[in-house]
Parts: structure tokens; sequence; C-alpha cells
């Protein structure tokens, strides 16, 4: 085992797939030559060649229809879109053509492809870097969407994700890139889809969250052991298919819940969660499900003081986490 | 721009096709195609008449266009990404009356979704048919995307991807041409320009006399050709398709033609067009067009011609009854296929 | 020269028999590496040699039964290798113990600083189902102080009074039954059979059972009519996608764990101490083998879809008949279900397993004209749910209750019920 950041683990997930399987190549803006803004794919075009590493116009619904143009044709393609902000352009492409080509065909056509975009705030990137967009694509049938919080997961499910049947939307939390820090299995190591992660047992509350909110999620788990309360800590990692036993057991243990995510709190992630908990878990709770967002402000702003306002942290997780405790 | 029609009459009309290096029996299939796509297509509208079906999406007046572009391809080898108008092109791709009636009702066994999608969305992995939405111009990144992987492949597949003038006014038809033009792909595109798209004319729908001058932008040629000329459209089709396959790149083919009826059985076309200017277009019938030059060229004879009817008509006829009698898909089905739940490896 | 025993390789297992000897006097012997193969409770346990160095005696020979404890071997340590016994299995805890227990803080809120008892009254659900599995007294709901918000009396509260009221308990007593026949003039003998491991065990375990649990025992009848036209439909197309057959087991046992949830108090363990709830739901499910009868379990069925079950049992059943069964597979069962109908039976009165404290028959599925609809006579698939409880856990009412909660499942079954 090795530590890994998430970008390193994300771009051995791709660089092992690559080598792995002929068919899988990405295809993005500024991926190639530049190695992607981030450097996700750095290296990749000199070892793979300019048929597997394409650096595409800057035309988004393009990147995402002629990925799928070439997954029916036999690839494997990840289609990168720079940030999730821009993913507006390419939502016809996937709510209306990926997401439905093995519904509308009872099965004949399916399209095994990813997206991959970078997601979530804390980098002061404004209203158009900053976006959480895991609840507008989960809500449709037929997408798969993760967001892995660790290197671990992320190289994991990047793998899962790549051989995956159907057309999945990768969310890497950009904060986490060079951030987060982990021990990445070594070998071919896959996570699947649709299975969370208790990445801390406790007894007294439970703590469900992803992305970055995981990492600060269990700074607060650690923080409320020093006053006596245990606190479970669920990590999500796929958003759809959600892993809904692992979010009734985690409710039915400590029945105190509280879901953290970044994104605006109407409709966001948590709604979900909270329903699945009421419908599944009632019988077994001690105390309201709670949960902790954003606002329902369009995104967060450039200026610090308004982007600290905007998300969640430490701080505001363990007030919230002790009020609960103390219901 | 002289028309590929003047040019092809100019080399002398009499067997214009086997100068284009097509058989008999191939010109009489191409003659057999038109005729099996007209028949359902009017028979769908019978029945829709009748109230027995809800939707019908006509391919008549255009047949030509159809057809004469899908002969220059290789079913099952080459790809085509048709709009819901082809008929025409499917069936030349391996499509039957049966798999047409079997949709039009929307029956459990339709090939194109098991009932879920309207008539006129085609689609066939195994005949090589892309699958389509009703979302316009989606199609084109898709063939853009069906093409790169063939290049990837290096196999030398070619793709045709089909629309209409209205299609080529989306973002969509920009980004795909764009890609294309960039990455030389084996892509041929076929505009089927029949002057509306549903009640706007073209006028309003663009600037310019032809789509086809746009291919210029792009870097890659683009030809205007008659579309109600099935041989025609052979010839500008075949010359794409070994444009493609011999890594030149992709053309942009405009076959002018005209929809004979409403944009569908939902549309009233006598609200946005004259009796006249229809009855105009059906005196240049790319059905009886067509017959006119087999008849006069010797390869259409009587008996083949009666023989050809009758094997059309039956098609069409068993095929409604099939399909008339299949059954529906059950509540069951409703949520089968969201995703395609392949074993774990 | 170390003494190898026979171990005890389960929860009140008693005794082994040894099947194969994997070594002889004078074999070098690995820590860890298999040492002998034991019979014991209907499966067989390879026992691996708890410490390095050679065999020099074989105790038991092969065939022969011995009491747990007895020595089986003797085993010469090898001079570089340091002899630590390696220890048992330990069960895992699902709980996490604080690893510090700090004081609060003044910086923290302490709510149970205020004395208004607003709260006391207002019991969340997982309260409400505590007092009633724990049987506590409106009078003993008085002196519990509530540390919740406005004194609210929360979960915690109850668990620590309900810890303060009972010792848990581990291991149920081991009594041998001591049986006396009396002595009636005897019939003229034939030919004797002898007891096979597998007979003995579950002579012991039934005799054990009806001595020392009451049994009480109801039945409810079940319109299986949706579930048989669902199943016949659905068939054909999971057998073609997941290679086994969909049988009703995998059904009826995604019922039984949706009753359990709704009646926890059949999940349960009777002790002198109190009635120990299990959290785990682990079905028994009963197969037919050629000696007799095994019960292995699906551990954690509540976790599982119908098509989850399926597989499960299907491949508990098929290693069942091929003698391939592990000692976790017939472990850690709460409760079991038994399929006597395959065999045409309508009626069956089922034993219990201790320590579990119920069990249910599925009889046969038999169609019949029953009344529907006010007065109309409609022919329907039905079914008898015969349930065996222990009346000192539990009452007439929580068993009716039960079998309801299965019954009402089964009959609204539609195919909107998911089967992944």
């Amino acid at each position: 085992m090795a530590v890994k950041t998430v970008i390193e683990a994300i771009r051995e997930g791709m660089d092992e797939e690559m080598a792995r399987d002929p068919s899988v190549f990405l295809i993005g803006e500024d991926v190639g030559n530049r190695g992607g803004v981030f450097l996700a794919s750095d290296g990749l075009f000199k070892k793979y060649g300019e048929l597997r590493v394409i650096d595409s116009p800057l035309a988004e619904s393009c990147i995402v229809g002629v990925a799928i143009g070439a997954a029916v044709n036999g690839m494997r393609p990840i289609a990168e879109i720079q940030f999730a902000d821009f993913i507006a352009p390419a939502m016809n492409q996937i709510v209306e053509e990926a997401a439905r080509f093995c519904y509308r065909t009872a099965g004949d056509f399916n399209l095994p492809m990813v997206i991959r975009a970078p997601w979530g705030g804390g980098v002061h990137g404004a209203l158009y870097h900053s976006q959480s967009i895991e609840a507008t694509f989960a809500h449709i049938p037929g997408l798969k969407v993760v967001a892995p919080g660790t290197p671990a997961d992320a190289k994991g499910l990047l793998k899962a994700a790549i051989r995956d049947p159907d057309p999945v939307l990768y969310l890497e939390h950009k904060r986490t890139y060079r951030l987060v820090k982990g021990e990445v299995p070594d070998g071919d190591w896959v996570v699947p889809i649709g299975k969370a992660d208790v990445k801390r047992e406790g007894k007294d509350l439970s703590l469900i969250a992803y992305g970055l909110m995981l990492t600060y999620c269990l700074e607060v788990a650690t923080k409320l052991a020093a006053t006596g309360i245990s606190a479970e800590v669920l990590d999500l990692r796929t958003i759809k298919p959600i892993d809904q036993a692992a979010i009734v057991a985690t409710a039915r243990k400590t029945g105190k819940v509280l879901v953290v995510h970044e994104d605006n709190r109407f409709a966001g992630i948590a709604a979900e969660v909270m329903a699945i908990i009421m419908e599944n878990a009632f019988d077994a709770l001690d105390a309201p499900v709670m949960r902790l967002t954003g606002p329902d402000v369009p995104a967060m702003p450039f200026n610090h003081v308004l982007e600290e306002a905007f998300m969640p942290n430490v701080e505001k997780i363990l007030v919230k986490a002790k009020e609960l405790a103390a219901y | 721009m002289a028309t590929k029609t003047q040019e092809i009459e100019a080399k002398g009309g009499q067997s214009r096709h086997r100068g284009l290096g097509l058989s008999d029996d191939q010109a009489l299939r191409i003659y057999e195609v038109m005729r099996l796509a007209r028949a359902i297509d009017e028979r769908m509208w019978l029945i829709n008449r009748q109230g027995r079906a809800p939707f019908v999406i006509s391919c008549q007046g255009q047949e030509g266009a159809q057809v004469g572009t899908a002969a220059a391809l290789r079913p099952g080898y080459d790809w085509v990404a048709p709009y819901y108008r082809d008929a025409g092109v499917i069936l030349w791709f391996g499509m039957t009356a049966r798999d047409q009636m079997l949709s039009f009702f929307a029956r459990r066994e339709d090939p194109n979704s098991g009932g879920r999608q309207m008539p006129g969305h085609f689609g066939s992995r195994r005949l090589h048919i892309v699958t389509g939405g009703s979302p316009v111009a989606t199609q084109l990144p898709h063939a853009a995307g069906v093409a790169l992987a063939s290049k990837q492949r290096k196999e030398d597949a070619v793709t045709a991807v089909y629309f209409g003038e209205g299609s080529a006014s989306q973002g969509d038809t920009h980004e795909a041409m764009n890609f294309a033009g960039i990455h030389k792909l084996a892509l041929v595109f076929v505009c089927e320009n029949n002057g509306y798209a549903i009640s706007v004319p073209q006028s309003q729908q663009m600037a310019i006399q032809n789509v086809a001058d746009r291919a210029a932008g792009y870097g890659f040629p683009g030809v205007v050709v008659d579309g109600n000329d099935v041989l025609a459209c052979y010839e500008v089709s075949r010359q794409a398709v070994e444009r493609a396959r011999h890594g030149e790149g992709p053309t942009l083919i405009e076959a002018k033609t005209y929809r004979f009826t409403a944009h569908s059985s939902d549309d009233d076309d006598k609200r946005y067009r004259r009796a006249e200017e229809v009855a105009i277009w059906r005196q240049k019938d790319p059905i009886q067009r067509y017959a006119k030059y087999l008849r006069d060229a010797g390869t259409l004879t009587d008996p083949l011609e009666a023989e050809i009817t009758d094997r059309v008509n039956q098609q069409v006829d068993e095929a409604t009854e099939y399909a008339e009698q299949a059954p529906d898909p059950t509540p069951d089905d409703l949520t089968k296929f969201v995703y395609k739940e392949e074993l774990q490896a | 020269m170390t003494s190898v025993k026979m171990p005890q390789l389960g929860e009140s297992i008693t005794e082994g028999t040894i099947s194969r000897w994997l070594k002889q006097p004078g074999d070098q012997v690995k820590k860890y590496e298999g040492l002998v193969e034991v019979i014991t409770d209907k499966v067989n346990a390879e026992v691996p040699a708890p410490l390095a160095g050679v065999l020099r005696e074989i105790r038991v020979k092969e065939g022969t039964t011995v009491t747990v404890g007895t020595e089986i071997a003797i085993i010469e340590e090898s001079v570089a290798a340091a002899a630590v016994p390696s220890p048992p299995p330990s069960s895992k805890e699902t709980g996490e113990l604080q690893a510090a227990f700090n004081t609060p803080t003044a910086a923290e809120p302490e709510p149970a600083v205020e004395q208004s008892n607003a709260g006391r009254t207002r019991l969340s659900p997982a309260v409400r189902a505590l007092i009633e599995e724990h049987r506590i007294s409106d009078a003993e709901l008085m002196g519990i102080t509530g540390s919740g918000i406005a004194g609210r009396i929360s979960k915690k509260d109850i668990e620590d009074f309900v810890a303060k009221r009972a010792q848990p308990a581990t291991a149920n007593g081991e009594q041998r039954p001591t049986a006396a026949p009396s002595a009636t003039p005897a019939p003229t003998p034939g030919t004797t059979i002898p007891l096979s491991p597998m007979r003995r065990a579950i002579a012991t375990n039934m005799l054990k059972s009806k001595q020392t649990i009451p049994h009480a025992w109801t039945v409810a009848e079940v319109d299986m009519t949706n579930v048989v036209r669902f199943r016949q439909k659905a068939k054909d197309s999971f057998k073609l996608r997941e290679g086994i057959d969909l049988t009703f087991v995998p059904i009826m046992v995604k019922a039984v764990v949706e009753g359990l949830k709704a009646v926890p108090v059949l999940n349960a363990s009777w002790s002198e101490q109190g009635v120990v709830l299990h959290k785990d739901i682990n079905i028994g499910v009963a197969v037919s083998v050629e000696d007799g009868l095994i019960v292995p379990v699906v551990h954690q069925a509540d976790r599982m879809s119908i098509s989850g079950l399926a597989k499960a049992i299907d491949d508990l059943a098929k290693r069942a008949r091929a003698g391939k069964l592990g000692i976790p597979d017939v472990q850690g069962g709460t409760f079991t279900v038994n399929n006597p109908g395959t065999f045409g039976t309508i009626l069956s009165y089922s034993i219990i397993a201790p320590p579990q404290v119920g069990i249910l028959a599925m009889d046969a599925i038999v169609k019949r004209p029953v009344v529907v609809d006010g007065d109309a006579i409609a022919v329907r698939s039905m079914m008898n749910l015969c349930l065996s409880f222990d009346h000192r856990v539990l009452d007439g009412v929580s068993a009716a209750r039960f079998l309801q909660g299965v019954r009402r499942w089964l009959e609204g079954f539609s195919e909107q019920v998911p089967l992944y």
C-alpha cells in the first residue's frame, strides 16, 4: 500500500484502465498536451497517443455526444467536463440521450461511458468553478453518480465506473485533489458502485456525508469523541444507486442522524437520505433527522467572507452534531 | 453550382444505373425498397385515420433521397444514424415491414424499443442503426463518435447521419461537423432538405439557399443533389462514401426533396402550405420517376412490376396482421432496462 | 510435550468425532496447518495445529467420539518456535467503546441542567419501541431521568436503565437431558439402525428444546394467490438472468423478516435476566439432507433483497446436500423457517431450535374455494403459516401480530415489490 493524493489516485486509475483495455480513451478540453488543467491526465498523452487522449474543441455537448457514439461503437470513453459548472450545455446529451439509450431500446444498446467532472468549493472559484451537481443528475434514472472522498475510493470507483456497462457521472471534488491523502491498496483495486462505507464506527449518532464533507465529518467525529460522544461516519461514496441498506442500518443503530453536504439545501441529496430513513427506520429514531447544507443561493461567491459563509465547515458541523447529540 | 443531376443527365439517360456500377438486380432492389417504404407508410395512415393507432410520421416523398444514399453503404458493416423520417434508410439496412408495424403498434416485440418509443425512433445494434430519441440533431455528435471509434480501431467502416434542414440549425450540428472536420472522420452528413421544419419554411430557418454551403466552413466538401432522383443520390453518396473510406474525411450531401404528407399525423399542413404546391411536387414523385426510368431502360417489365407489387403488398398485409395480434408490453416491463444490469465479471 | 485437546468448535457443541487424521506420528506440523478433521453437530471442521512441532502421538482413533476438552494428540514443540497457543476466534462487537471519556467542558451546552421537564412526555419512536421490548412499566419510567432537551427521555437513558436492571447473559446452561424411559413391554426387535452423529445431534437438540421451552402454537391462513401469480410470471426470466430457480422460499423469508422487524420479540432469546433482543436477523432455513435435517443460516437476511436471499439460500442448500457446510453456516440463527409443505402437509407443529424463541412452518399451497369481496366464492391459493413460539418470552397477541405482519406482506404482494 502507498499513500497517495486524490489526484494521483485518479490519474493512476485512468492509466491502469487504459493500459488494461485498449478500448478506454479520454476526451476533453486540455486533457492531452497540457495533461488537464488540474494535471489529472498528466503523462497520459505521451503514453497513449493522440487517438486515445483527445484534446476536444470547446464544445461540451459534442464531448458527451461523441463519447456516446464511441460507446455505441465498441469503445469505453472517459469524457471530461472541465468544471461541473460547465456541464449545462451537455444536459441534453446526458439526460435525453445517454441516460435513456438502454431504456429506450429495451436493453439493446448500453453505454459503458464515464463523464468526469471536478466539483465543489473552497478554492476561491466563485459562482462558476464551485458548484455541486450531484442532486440534479442523481434524479435522472439511467445514470449512475459517484462522489468519492478519499484516494482509495477515488481510484477504486473510477475503475468500477470505467468497467460499468452504464453511463456514470464521476464527480471529483477539486478541493480534495491535493488536500486529501490516504492509503491506496496495490494491485487491481476496484470499489463497487452502490456501496457506502462506514469510515468510522460509532453508536451515539451518525454523520452521513460525501466528497469534501466526508473529511470534515471525520474531523468532527474525532472532536466529538473527546467529549464522550461516539459518532459513526457513513461515507455514501455512491449517490446513485444510493446504498439504502447502509443508510438504514446506521440510522437504526444510533437513532440520531445528521446529513451533511455543501450543495444547496432544497431538494439536495440530504432530502432523499432523510426520506429513506423516514420510510425505513422511523421506529428506531430517537431524534428528527437533521441536515447541514449550503444555503439556497445560486453558488458560492468569490469574496472569502461570502465563500466561508456559504460552505459548511468543521465548526459548523460540530455545533450541529452536538445539538443532535443533546436532543 | 451545377447539381449532380445536371451532370448526370449530360452523360446520357439510358442505363444510368449500369454506368454507376449497379446491376439490374441491384437497381430493382432499390426500387422495391422504395415501394415498400411507401406502402408501409400508406397503410399506417389508413390505420391511424381509422383511430386504431395514435401516431404516424412519414417518409412519403423522400424515399429517393433515403434509399439512394443508403444504397452506397454496406449494411451491417457501415453505420447509419437516421432521423425519424428515414423509413427508406432503415429498410435498406435490414429492418422489415413487420418491424415497422410492430413499432407502429408499439408492441412488446418492437425491435427498436419494445414499445417504449413512438414510431420513427429507429434503433438496432445488430443492424448498425444508432438509436434515436426525439430531441433533434443529437444524433450528429453520436455519429461523429461512431466514426471516431472506427478511426481509433483503424477500421474502414463509414457512418452516415441523416437529418432535416431544421436540425441543421441546432448547435449540435455545428459541433459535430466541426469535430468531424478536425479529425477527418469517415462520416457522411445527409441533409434531407424538404423545405419545412413542421411549418417553418426554409426562409425562416436560414439566411442561405443551400445547407451544403456550410461545409466549407468546416473544411470539407458540400454537395447539392436532386433528392427525388434516386440514382443521383446514389452517385453522390457513393462518392462521399469512397472519400470517407479512403481517409479523406467527411462530406455534406444536401438532398433537395419534399414531404408529401403533413409533418405527422398530429399536424395539419393546410395551415401553412397550399395544396397546389404539394401537387407540383407530387409530379416529381421519386418512385414514379424511377419506375419510368427503369421501364425506359428495359429493366422493369410489367411482370416484374406486378411481382414487386404483390411481394410488397403481401409483406405489408402479413406485417399488419402479425403486429395487430402481437402482445403489448406488460406493466412488469415498465421498470426493466433502466440500467444494463449485466452480471458482474 | 504439548497436549492437543478436542476444541469447542461452536457455541453449545459438547463433543466431536474424529473423522480423519491429516498428520501421522513423526510428521512435522506447522502452526495453523491442518492436523485433523472432526465431525461435530452435522458439519466437518478442519482443526489446525495450535503450535509448530512434531506430532508424537495420536490419542483418539478415527471414528471415535469424545467430549470437548479430551486429549486427542500430543505434539512436541520444535525448539525454534515459542509455543503460543492460538486463541479461539472471538466474536466481533458491533458497537465501538469510547477511547476516552472526559467530563464535558464548561463551553458545551448542558441540556440536563435545565430543570424544565416539558420534554419528558415526548417519547421518540426508538424510546417507545425499547419501552415495549424491555417491558418497562409506567412506574419504572417515572423513575428514569431524561438527559435530552427539556428533560426528554432518550434512547440512551432507556439503554442505561436496562443495563443497570439486567446483567447480560452469554451462555445458556448446558444440561444433558436425562431421559428416563418408562419400562413397557417391548415389541419384537428387528434391525437396529446405528445412530449417525447427525441423528444423535438432532435427538439431543429436539429433546432439550421440548424439555426447556414451553411451546405454544398458532396458525394463520394466507392467500398466496398474488405471490403464486407473480412467481409464475417472473420465474423464467429470473432463471435466465440468475441461473437459479425462484422458489417460494426467498419470498417467504423476506416476509418473515418483515414480520420480525414489526415484532422484534420473536427475534430474541430467553435468559433468566431478561429477554435478549438480537440486532441481526439471521434466518435459519431448514434443509432436508440424506441423514436427516440441517438448518443453515442466512446471516443478516434483513439486508438482502429477494434475489439476494434466493442466491444465498440456493448456495446454502446446495452445500448442505453436498456436505460442504462450515461451522459459521449453521451458527448464529435468530429465527427459523421450515418448509414441510413441499411434501404436501397442510399443518405442521415444528420444534423450536434453542436459543431461538420461534419457528415458522410454511405448509403446502393448496387451491381452495374461499369467500371474497363480501359473499362471492373464488378459487384462491391458500397456505397455512404455523408458528411455534416460546410462551415464556411472548404471548399469543405478539405471535398473532407477527403472523399478521407476514400474512399482510404476502397478501399485498405485487409486481411493485422489488426483486433486487
